[in-house]
Order: C-alpha cells, then structure tokens, then sequence
C-alpha cells in the first residue's frame, strides 16, 4: 500500500481541434471559472478573448526597463565624461554639447535593459522556470506540445466540484477526461 | 465579467473581389504530429554519416585556425598579422565586418518579418537566428585578439583604468563595443524564448533520463497553457518590436566606425543604410547557403518549400540592387564633390593594386544576383547555391575593398603602403569558416532547427473558425466560382 497522499489537483480533458478548444473556453468562460487554462501546442488566436482574458501587462514592465537603461546610459556617459574626468580628444566638447555623441550608447542601453526586462518580467508573469508541475503527472498531458487542445480546471476554483465540473466538461465535448492527482 | 468575442456581422454589400489563394506554406497537408515527427527526428534520430564527415573537418579546421592561430598569435604579438604602419585593419576588421553582416539576415526574419506578418518566415527563422548567434561569435574574436595584448580587453568595458581614466564615450569605437555586445544578448535572448516551447515538446517525447532533464531545464518547465502563451506572445512581439531598430543601430555603428574618420572614401553620410543592405543582402545568402543543403539531408522539403527559396532570392535581388546602386552612388558623389582626394580614392579603387578585389565585388555582389530576375533561376536549387556562394566571397570582398584599399592610400604619399594578409591572418580567418559550421552542425544536432510552434500556427485548421466557415464568411475564403457571379 502506498503511503503517500494525493491531492486533487483538477480535471483534464481532452478537445478534438483548435476550434472546438475555443468553443469549449467560451463555455467554461461563461461558468464562471478562474482558476483554469487552455493548453495547446500553439498560440490559438482570439483565445484570449474566449477565456475572459487581460492583455498582458508585459509592455509597462518593458517601458520602465527601457528608461532605466536610458537613465543609465547618460549618467554613465555624461558623469564619466564632463562631471568626473573630462577628456577633451579631437577637439570635441567635454560638456552639455557631448550629449548627442552619448545617443548611440543610450540608444544600446535602453534595447539592452528592455531585452532583459522581457525575459525576466516573462518568466515572472508565468511564474517559470518551476522543476515540476502537477499536470505533468498525468499520462496523456505530454501531448499538449504535440498535435492535443486540453482543458484543466483546478480544484481550487471555488466553483469546483467533483461530479459537476465534470459533467460540464463532457457535455462542452472533452473527452478523455481524468482527473489529475499531485502527490502531496 | 466575460468579454465578447463575437465578430460583427459583415455590413459591406458592394461588389466583392475574387481573392487569390495563397500559396500553401507548408505542403501536402501535413498534420501536426508529422511536423512534431519530422523536426524532432532531425535531432532523435542518428545523424547522417554526411553530418560526421561535415563536422569533424569543420571542428579540427575550427581547432587548429581559431585555436592554434590565436594562441601564436597572443603568445608572440599582434605583429605576427600582416599589418603594417598605416595598414593597422586588414583581414582582422574585414573578418568582423564580414562575419557581424552575416548574423543581420536572423534578425531580420526573426523580426522584421514578424513585424509584418510574413508567416513564411516560421520556417526558417529559427536556423537564421542560430547563424545570427554564431555569425556574432566569430566576429567578436576578430576585434578582441586585434588590439594585440588581449588580456587588456578589460578596457572596453565601462569601468575605469588603473590612471581613472574612463572610455570616451563620444568614440564610435566605444559605440560599436555597445552595439554588437547589446546585439548578440538580445539575439540570444530571442533565440532562447523562441525555443521554450520546441524544448518542451522535445522533453515530452523523450523517455524519462538525463536527455529529458536538460531539455526539461532549459524548458523551464513550459507547460503550453494559454495563460503562458498570452504573455508569451506579448513578450516575443516586444522582443521583435526592440530587435528590429536594434539590428538597423548595429551595422549603423559599425559603419560610423569609418564614415566618422576624416579618410577618403570612408567619410561619407551613405554609410549606414548601404552598410545594412549590404548586411541583409550577404546574411540571406548565408542563410541559402545552409539551409537548401540541410533541407535536403533532412527531408525539410515540405517545411521550407520552394515558395520560402523563392522569397529569400527575391530579397537577395532588392537588396543587391540596393548594394549596386550605392556603389554607383559613391562613384558618382566622389566625382560630383569635385574633391580631389575623394575621386582619387576611388580610382585608387577601381584601377590600383587592389582592382581585382573591386571587380570582385563588383561582379559577384551586383551582377549575379540579377539572374533572380527570371523566375527559372529562382526555381534551380543549383543556380540559387552559385549565387548565395558568389554573394558571400563577393560581400567579404567588399569589406576588403573599404577598408583595406582606403588604408593603404590616405592622405600623404609617404603613408603608402600595401597590405597582403600573412598566413596566421589566413588560418584564423578559414579556423573562423570552421568554428560556424561546426556550431551550426552542433545545433542541427541538438537543438529544434524549426520553430515547431509557429510552424503548426500557419496550418489552415489552426485558425479557431476553421470548422465553422460557413457562419463566419469574414474568416473564410469562398470559392472563386462564387465571387466570380458576385462580380456580374
């Protein structure tokens, strides 16, 4: 007999096609869900929409990284060139008329801290990189980054019950429906 | 509260056009298992015997020019390069500007047509942006060994010397620093984002060991949920929206590195566009140059079709009339100036010691790539490999011709000198040819050489309205007998 114990984590279910996926999110949409997702081996268009989604907030992070490299750029450059060790080399200014020869390097930085803001404020949106994954314990899942369109629906949902989100997800057209244990 | 994802019912009544299909990007109706299948098996299955016999030469060539080359090179000096007093660039900044020109071609599909929607672009953007990466890694050898006492590369970087001095950062030198080591982090930061998803696919089919825990690692556990992909989306269009003005700075700033002098036939304000079609022009050849062979060792045929090849040809043909035409406009701008020095740059140019260099360029950058015109040549994978190859020699001649012919005559007569590369210069030059195809050849081995995920994303039954055309006419596409009674 096994000793540890299982916690419910939600129901899985298996779609035929990208549309019938998207059909589907619009019902469990409607049912008043929060805690589910669509899984799919590509991004579906319009799914965002289907699942009562938010445009991703992404963009104000990558702003704000982007002024900062901006910032950085011209306090490096203009301290290190007019305020601590003014170097006059070929004739060319050492004060305010430095400034435009300094846009290249802002213009760097500001792409170089907005690449990294993407990367980092992605992976903190979803919350990645994690070792393991409940939905990894299921047995048909590793076809989702394959040819499958599933539906998960969390038991922590409030909404969520054993025998109704099932039958919710089956009369919607999933098929395969399990439900998928983590080990606590 | 739920959002509406209803269309609008279509208002228009007049007239409608017939609509030409479009070219299928991806051939004989493949499902998207099969396209998991194919580009999976490139790197689960054992490699061709062709691959070996490829990578092993490439490795050593790799080894003993990049390798043994550099080591005698910093154990000696930098005079052990065929340089001279007033000749200080030759090979070495010819290979960097060569070499980072190649890498262009990635970014530009990976971005600029995303940007713009050409969805052809998904099967070959991940090999272009691999070739970015590797392209970028052979470049920065060149100007980090060429300041001769390379452990004080140091310098480079924005902290202070020993005497508190800091960098110039009104030096187009400094700028460039910048320029290609911002470019190469955002490269592979796209690169790598790009792939999160293929890594996982490949983590699911792999049976559980220590091949499925590294690519499970570097897929940081993607799971393909569209509260992922969502923000996914977002990242990459920000990703591109940021790479596409960054890869137009990149070779601006190499080409401030000589427009900004005060030398003849480098001083002059056409630099920076002709320098980034140049760029794009010799990166989609490389791009040609690698991909039409390894489509056909892997069987990518349906994948990367003739349409893609005829795409890139016809992007080759633009940009080296482009390439052309600012060649002639040199010419014509040296003679227009009436500057004495300029004109006799560039009769230095076509009419020196250095004239076959010139005709070089001349032939295989503006004159080959015009056989694209005829359709025909487009569609002859043989024709396409002679031209791709002409185009690389001939963009690596350019490089050559601006920067080595204009060094060798500058202003005064007891400065004249001319420059042969020695054979360290050669070797480190063949060892970086070496070092690219074998990153290349490790990828190919490795890694997925197809984006999977986008790939999958231009199937027609990928479109969520794909099975209810009928209740959605704005979505579908009617038969042309219909739109042709609309149109009486």
């Amino acid at each position: 007999m096994s000793t540890t114990r299982k916690r419910v984590y939600g129901y899985l279910a298996e779609f035929k096609s990208a549309s019938a996926l998207y059909k589907a999110a619009e019902k469990v949409r409607d049912a008043g869900f929060r805690k589910w997702d669509c899984y799919s081996p590509y991004p579906i268009h319009g799914l965002d929409g289907a699942m009562g989604m938010k445009r991703s907030i992404l963009p104000w992070f990558v702003f704000f990284g982007g002024i900062t490299g901006t910032a950085t750029a011209f306090t490096l450059a203009y301290t290190t060139q007019v305020v601590i060790y003014p170097t006059v080399v070929q004739a060319k200014p050492a004060n305010i008329f430095s400034v435009p020869a300094f846009f290249p390097v802002m213009f760097e930085l500001t792409i170089l801290f907005s690449g990294f803001t993407v990367l980092f404020g992605l992976l903190g949106l979803i919350q990645l990189p994690r070792l393991n994954h409940p939905l990894f314990a299921s047995k048909q899942f590793h076809r989702a980054t394959d040819d499958a369109f599933f539906i998960a629906i969390e038991a922590r949902d409030p909404k969520f019950s054993p025998n109704q989100t099932k039958e919710l997800l089956s009369s919607i057209g999933g098929e395969n429906i399990e439900l998928v244990e983590e080990e606590d | 509260m739920a959002s509406t994802t209803q269309t609008a019912p279509e208002t228009q009544t007049g007239v409608k056009l017939p609509v030409l299909e479009r070219e299928k990007l991806i051939l004989n109706g493949r499902s998207y298992h099969w396209i998991t299948e194919r580009i999976c098996g490139v790197l689960e299955n054992r490699q061709p015997l062709l691959w070996w016999l490829l990578f092993i030469p490439s490795a050593l060539i790799a080894m003993i020019g990049v390798g043994g080359g550099l080591t005698y090179l910093v154990s000696t000096g930098v005079g052990v390069w065929g340089m001279s007093n007033r000749v200080f660039w030759g090979f070495d900044i010819t290979n960097f500007v060569f070499w980072i020109g190649i890498g262009h071609a990635g970014t530009l599909i990976s971005a600029v047509l995303f940007l713009t929607r050409q969805n052809w672009r998904t099967s070959i953007n991940r090999a272009a942006e691999a070739m970015t990466i590797f392209a970028v890694m052979c470049a920065g050898i060149f100007p980090a060994f060429h300041v001769g006492r390379v452990w004080f590369a140091w310098f480079l970087a924005p902290v202070p010397n020993a005497n508190g001095i800091w960098q110039n950062f009104k030096s187009p030198l400094l700028w460039d620093v910048f320029a290609v080591s911002t470019y190469f982090t955002v490269s592979l930061i796209f690169w790598f984002l790009g792939m999160v998803p293929d890594l996982a696919t490949i983590r699911d089919r792999a049976k559980p060991g220590l091949r499925k825990t590294l690519y499970g690692i570097f897929a940081l556990g993607w799971r393909g949920g569209n509260r992922q992909w969502s923000h996914y989306e977002m990242a990459y269009l920000l990703l591109a929206a940021l790479s596409t003005p960054l890869v137009l700075s990149v070779h601006s700033v190499v080409s401030f590195d000589f427009a900004t002098s005060v030398v003849p036939g480098w001083h002059t304000t056409i630099f920076p566009p002709y320098f980034v079609a140049g760029a794009i022009f010799g990166g989609f050849a490389m791009v040609l140059t690698i991909m039409v062979p390894a489509r056909f060792i892997y069987g990518l045929q349906d994948l990367i079709t003739m349409k893609h090849i005829d795409n890139m040809a016809k992007i080759i043909l633009l940009t080296g009339t482009i390439v052309g035409y600012a060649y002639l406009m040199e010419l014509f701008v040296a003679f227009y100036s009436g500057a004495i020095y300029e004109m006799d740059a560039f009769k230095y140019r076509i009419a020196g010691p250095y004239w076959w260099a010139y005709a070089a360029m001349m032939s295989l950058n503006v004159l080959s790539p015009q056989v694209f015109w005829f359709k025909r040549c487009r569609e002859n994978l043989w024709v396409i490999m002679v031209v791709a190859m002409c185009v690389n020699v001939g963009m690596w001649f350019e490089r050559f011709v601006i920067i080595v012919t204009t060094l060798a005559r500058m202003w005064l007569p007891g400065d004249w000198k001319t420059y042969s590369p020695s054979g360290v210069e050669l070797m480190t030059f063949v060892g970086t040819i070496g070092m690219f195809l074998a990153l290349f050849l490790l990828f190919l081995k490795f890694l997925p050489c197809i984006n999977i995920a986008e790939v999958k994303w231009t199937l027609p039954e990928s479109d969520p309205h794909f099975d209810d055309k009928e209740h959605h006419p704005d979505h579908g596409v009617k038969n042309e007998a219909a739109y042709q009674k609309e149109l009486v």
